[in-house]
């Protein structure tokens, strides 16, 4: 129908949209970051590349090489990440598995209560932990009784008793486990799902063991999934800062988003936070163009079939 | 020997029981702060039997404390601005994507994918420096709230109504321009009609978005004015809060909740049980 300018013109508003308030306020970021700022710390972005000036960005990588307070923030994050996602791991993929492939016919009810958390507001599942886990809440009375309050302590996870929301590092990372494990086990429930069944009977006939089926042929299968949820939450996780700020309002646990924040929306130092924006950027456009690939090569084999 | 080729790990009830264990720690938290929205007294751990008073309550409650109605009623305006552009603009550009071949089409798919997957922090700090260097004139507060809103849920309303027009086909287009339908006839008369559960679905889904939207809506925000509901959470979940916080936050999940099985019941209606798993899955 009609000429190809009519879609191009139907597709001009909301190209212009995403051009302006994406593009142009993503360059935004990095002309503050290249820029100056004036005698009352205001940023002055410099528009021309030719104008850039790299004092922040040089001053900010000092900071990380020298082992300074940026290093320890960003290795903190990446460690809590890490944890995070390996816990999430640990319990998405059994839950995922389970939905796939053995819930029957109560397959999408069980698909309904675990999209069900992605509609409930994050910092309202945030307040819900953070009256459960106050010295006299129900959750902090329940962990004493059972004694896994004394095992957090033994392990050296918990400082204090009832103290699970004084800066505890053991509580952020459980925090975010609870926050993002939905992310992670939507793409691997549609991994599994599309596991054909015939080829781990084929496996069996063939004399495999059902744990070696598993490792040979769920697993490997199963793993453009495991991969897709893994970026799917450490993208959320890289710019977490209101979970560490909730459940545990420390410096002690200050993630990468922590110091942004605190830079940039509540402080006066936006050219060092568009800087710290940027670096992060960086390291997290590698796990975003991975995950855009992945997805269109999934779109491109849905379309073949 | 059935469920022994079905199920390569022995008997899976070790992972039904992860799996009611897991859903239980994923609900059960919420479903006690709802309960304690309508606790008979002030405290957030201690059950001091059922009232609405939080709710509907002279002092301090959702329907007449100014703090807690302003942020409800700030919520909710924003909701239906962001839906009122986000939609029209993501449909045009959805239909735009699909027909458009040649030079720049990739780009522009790409990009339109990138607010999906960009971390809400860096898309909050480049908004807010765009709003306080190259617009000034708008500044900070319910237009930038509103613009960055837009931003972020535009590309799912393409990724949804995407979905529909690939699978409707072009088809009854082409039957209408066999028929002699001018393109504009093509598109309202034909493809629009074809489009609207999913037109519906995505509207929907960006109203629920846009409640539950928290890091961009709080770095574009201006003055007490443009404190939203999350906002409200994010700021006085620490800072001895009555139960009237979890009162404010059941009524916003309740009506995102009704929203969505909204959309739903009009996807399936209209578009047939099988997509709309399909659109259920893409509100993801």
């Amino acid at each position: 129908m009609g000429s190809r300018w009519t879609w191009r013109a139907l597709a001009a508003p909301g190209v212009i949209w995403l051009a302006v308030f994406f593009l142009v306020a993503f360059y935004a970021v990095i002309a503050v970051a290249f820029g100056n700022e004036d005698s009352l710390s205001q940023p002055v972005p410099f528009w021309n590349p030719l104008d850039w000036n790299v004092g922040y960005v040089i001053q900010v990588l000092k900071n990380i090489v020298h082992g300074e307070q940026f290093l320890t923030v960003f290795l903190r994050t990446f460690a809590f990440v890490a944890i995070a996602m390996a816990l999430s791991l640990a319990i998405g993929y059994p839950v995922a598995y389970f939905a796939a492939r053995h819930a029957g016919r109560w397959k999408m009810l069980v698909l309904l209560l675990l999209i069900l958390p992605f509609w409930i507001n994050y910092l309202m599942r945030m307040l819900a932990w953070i009256n459960l886990l106050s010295p006299d809440g129900w959750a902090t009375r329940f962990l004493h009784t059972v004694g896994i309050e004394q095992l957090f302590i033994w392990l050296g996870l918990l400082s204090t008793e009832g103290g699970w929301l004084d800066g505890q590092p053991s509580t952020v990372i459980l925090a975010l486990v609870y926050g993002y494990v939905p992310f992670l086990i939507i793409p691997l429930f549609a991994a599994l799902d599309r596991i054909d069944q015939r080829q781990i009977e084929a496996a069996r006939d063939l004399g495999a063991s059902p744990f070696s089926g598993f490792l040979r042929v769920t697993l490997p299968l199963s793993t453009p999934g495991i991969l897709a949820g893994c970026v799917l939450v450490a993208l959320p996780m890289f710019g977490d800062y209101y979970t560490p700020d909730l459940v545990s309002a420390s410096a002690k646990t200050n993630m990468i988003g922590n110091q942004i924040d605190q830079l940039t929306r509540q402080g006066s130092e936006k050219v060092v936070g568009a800087v710290l924006t940027l670096i992060l950027s960086a390291v997290l456009l590698v796990l975003m163009v991975y995950y855009l690939r992945a997805t269109r090569r999934a779109g491109a084999e849905a379309a073949e079939a | 020997m059935r469920s022994w080729f079905v199920n390569p790990w022995g008997r899976p009830r070790w992972l039904l029981l992860v799996t009611v264990l897991y859903i239980l720690w994923s609900i059960v938290p919420v479903a006690i702060a709802i309960m304690f929205a309508f606790n008979n007294g002030r405290s957030r751990t201690t059950w001091q039997g059922f009232s609405t008073r939080w709710f509907t309550g002279a002092t301090g409650s959702v329907l007449h404390d100014p703090a807690l109605q302003g942020a409800l009623k700030h919520t909710l305006f924003l909701a239906v601005i962001c839906v009122a552009i986000a939609t029209p603009l993501g449909v045009a550009l959805a239909l735009g994507l699909q027909r458009w071949r040649g030079p720049g089409a990739g780009t522009v798919n790409t990009v339109m994918l990138l607010p999906l997957v960009t971390p809400e922090i860096v898309m909050g700090v480049a908004l807010l420096l765009l709003f306080l260097k190259v617009f000034p004139g708008i500044g900070v507060g319910t237009p930038a709230q509103a613009i960055g809103q837009v931003t972020f849920t535009v590309s799912y309303v393409v990724v949804i109504v995407r979905g529909r027009l690939v699978s409707v086909g072009r088809e009854y287009e082409e039957a209408a321009a066999d028929l002699g339908a001018p393109p504009h006839d093509q598109l309202v008369r034909v493809l629009l009609p074809l489009l609207a559960p999913a037109i519906i679905a995505a509207a929907a889904v960006v109203f629920a978005l846009s409640i539950d939207d928290f890091v961009v809506t709080q770095y574009l925000s201006g003055d007490a004015s443009t404190v939203t509901v999350p906002m409200l959470l994010y700021s006085t979940a620490r800072a001895a809060p009555t139960p009237a916080l979890n009162a404010i936050a059941t009524v916003a999940l309740g009506i995102t909740l009704l929203t969505l099985a909204f959309a739903y019941l009009v996807y399936r209606r209209f578009a047939g049980g099988r997509e709309a798993a399909v659109a259920a899955a893409l509100e993801v």
